[in-house]
């Protein structure tokens, strides 16, 4: 979450017209701290606490980016878009088109997603695959700090509107990330770990949890290929189509439900793609189960994709047991 | 004794509300002769609250629109060639075709959409009002709703934080009696002084077919809210003179209400004026409107022939720049 916070304070810096509102941002520091102490830089001109208000926040946002600012909006829990979905969805996302190509609409949507923190059924969800059906929208899911700052500067600096997934669980994780401003390109998968035998993409906070997976896996002699798209929309195909092409298999792995998933949407491109005729075994798609998120720390635990899940799925469709 | 409208400027907002009810006119016969497609709502009878409204804003204002806006767009300086060009679908219009009649938009005129979502407007209001006020500008915005938009939920997210930030925005209700079919006292609870007070919020309330009327309590509340003294609700009470759509069968009204209302038309209402203070004869009446009409005219020729769009333009504005 410094490097996000980092990020934000940077854009921030370099850009007056930069800024960030959302449900108990300031001297909070939002729900999970994220924005911490930028009240105290930046003032509350800058880091607006609003009411509790998803669709007023959307559509501030939305008028304010048309009229000449690049806000961030911050979505406390990223189940509660569902209040501002007319406005995302039916305003931000399409208004270039409607207007005819005669409107930027340049704005950041941080939204804090996922399950794994004991918060049930309607603080837990991950909806990202709900934006990737929106024509105009850009959807980003950083699983590490170092691409959640570089992602993150590229998506403020970006035109259009953007929807910025981050998973609660991801917060705490530690990794390098350059103090100067950089950013990572909007639409360029990134090959995390290179192996031969079998292509994994995986999203979020999944790609930390497919990193174990490959681990455990290489000591038994399986070299697991991981992939992480970063950005589902646009998404970056021929790293994922080459990689398939390479190891003849693909399992896919995310926390959102199955059905209707993104997961489905990249079985269909390396599906239409060079890469079916070099499958070996079915592509196979591992990720949550469809239902809502349980209470029970233990039920939760097994509604989505965990580190002993991927070993056996991949390990089952390495030895073709598929 | 009422307080009475300069001459010049009352000849120009009936010019200006002649050009809307005349492109209205003519959008119905397009209808009819199968031109048009989709759904098009016309603003007949409801022409002096964009004049009376709109005709005080400076050009750096906003206005947000509604699925009822081609008036508000005309008298927010739009132009009746590239207005028909975009109902008609095509290349010249304000959108190149991609819009239509409830999308019609021009940031460069201020005007930040109308909106085929009823209550969808509202929340962006509060956006470019804050935004004005980051930029430290004194831009004001005007966003038109109707009776079947103050019920939505936007409707007391956005009057709640325009108040809480003392935001310039001026909520302009246009009561036209109608929500598709149901009549506002079959779907809201209390009234919009109510409401509006509920939120600490003016509020004032005229006859919307009165365009003195409107331009006086207008300019009050124009100047309250460009002062920095936060926003401001105003109910325009008028009629939809025509259905909710072109075709609609109106079973869920009278004529004789219909016909009631058309006794109190905004246009006819000037033309007294017109007469009472003797400031213009029938014959130059007659001329003016002869006048804008040969404009409408003029306007729908200049759209039928415009172009249709490209077919390999279809993608080029869904996004700003693709990767």
């Amino acid at each position: 979450m410094e490097a996000l916070r980092e990020g934000m304070r940077q854009a921030m810096q370099q850009d007056e017209r930069v800024f960030v509102i959302g449900e108990d941002i300031g001297v909070y520091g939002g729900a999970f701290g994220v924005t911490a102490g930028l009240i105290d830089e930046f003032g509350p001109k800058r880091i607006i606490d609003t009411p509790i208000s998803e669709a007023g926040i959307a559509g501030a946002v939305i008028g304010a980016a048309i009229t000449g600012m690049r806000p961030i909006g911050e979505i406390q829990f990223s189940d509660f878009v569902v209040i501002s979905m007319e406005q995302l969805v039916m305003q931000g996302a399409k208004m270039r088109f409607m207007f005819g190509g005669k409107a930027d609409v340049p704005f950041v949507m941080r939204l804090a997603g996922g399950s794994g923190t004991g918060a049930a059924a309607q603080h837990s969800e991950s909806l990202e695959n709900w934006f990737v059906h929106v024509p105009g929208l850009k959807v980003v899911m950083p699983s590490s700090p170092y691409d959640a700052k570089g992602l993150l500067l590229a998506a403020i600096q970006d035109n259009n509107p953007i929807m910025f997934f981050e998973h609660k669980l991801l917060y705490k994780t530690k990794g390098p990330v350059p103090e100067e401003m950089y950013t990572i390109p909007l639409g360029q998968s990134h090959v995390v770990r290179e192996g031969k035998d079998l292509t994994l993409i995986a999203t979020s906070i999944m790609v930390s949890r497919a990193q174990q997976a490959a681990e455990q896996l290489a000591e038994e002699g399986i070299e697991i290929e991981i992939i992480d798209p970063r950005t589902l929309k646009p998404l970056d195909e021929k790293p994922i189509v080459d990689s398939v092409i390479k190891t003849g298999k693909a399992l896919i792995v995310h926390e959102a439900v199955k059905t209707g998933g993104f997961g489905g949407e990249l079985a269909a491109v390396i599906m239409e793609s060079e890469a079916f005729a070099y499958l070996d075994a079915p592509v196979r798609r591992l990720a949550g189960l469809d239902m809502p998120i349980p209470y029970n720390r233990n039920l939760e635990y097994h509604a989505v994709p965990q580190v002993e899940n991927i070993v056996e799925e991949a390990r089952k469709l390495v030895k073709g047991q598929y | 004794m009422n307080r009475q409208m300069d001459a010049e400027l009352l000849i120009d907002h009936f010019q200006t509300m002649l050009r809307i009810r005349f492109h209205e006119e003519a959008i119905k016969k397009l209808f009819a002769q199968g031109k048009i497609g989709g759904s098009t709502h016309l603003c007949i009878g409801q022409e002096a609250i964009a004049v009376g409204v709109i005709g005080l804003l400076k050009k750096e204002d906003y206005i947000v629109s509604t699925h009822r806006g081609h008036g508000h767009m005309l008298a927010k300086g739009g132009q009746l060639k590239p207005m028909l060009a975009e109902i008609l679908g095509k290349n010249d219009g304000y959108c190149k075709g991609k819009g239509g009649s409830m999308h019609i938009a021009s940031i460069e005129l201020g005007n930040l959409g109308a909106n085929g979502i009823v209550s969808g407007g509202l929340p962006i209001a509060v956006g470019s009002a804050l935004s004005a006020r980051m930029r430290k500008t004194d831009q004001i915005t005007v966003v038109f709703f109707g009776d079947g938009a103050s019920n939505e939920g936007n409707t007391h997210e956005s009057m709640n934080l325009a108040s809480l930030w003392k935001l310039p925005v001026l909520f302009l209700f246009e009561n036209n009696h109608y929500a598709v079919s149901t009549e506002i006292s079959r779907s809201m609870a209390g009234s919009m002084a109510k409401r509006a007070a509920g939120y600490d919020i003016p509020f004032t309330e005229v006859d919307g077919n009165d365009v003195e009327a409107v331009h006086f309590a207008a300019e009050e509340v124009i100047d309250h809210v460009r002062s920095g003294n936060g926003p401001f609700v105003m109910q325009c009470n008028t009629y939809r003179m025509e259905g909710h759509y072109f075709g609609d069968a109106m079973v869920y009204r009278t004529s004789a209400e219909v016909e009631e209302w058309r006794k109190k038309d905004p246009i006819l209402h000037v033309e007294q004026l017109f007469r009472e203070r003797s400031i213009l004869t029938a014959d130059e009446i007659a001329s003016l409107r002869a006048g804008i009409q040969a404009e409408v005219d003029d306007a729908v020729a200049f759209a039928e022939n415009s172009s249709q769009p490209a077919l390999d333009s279809i993608f080029s504005d869904v996004y700003s720049e693709w990767q």
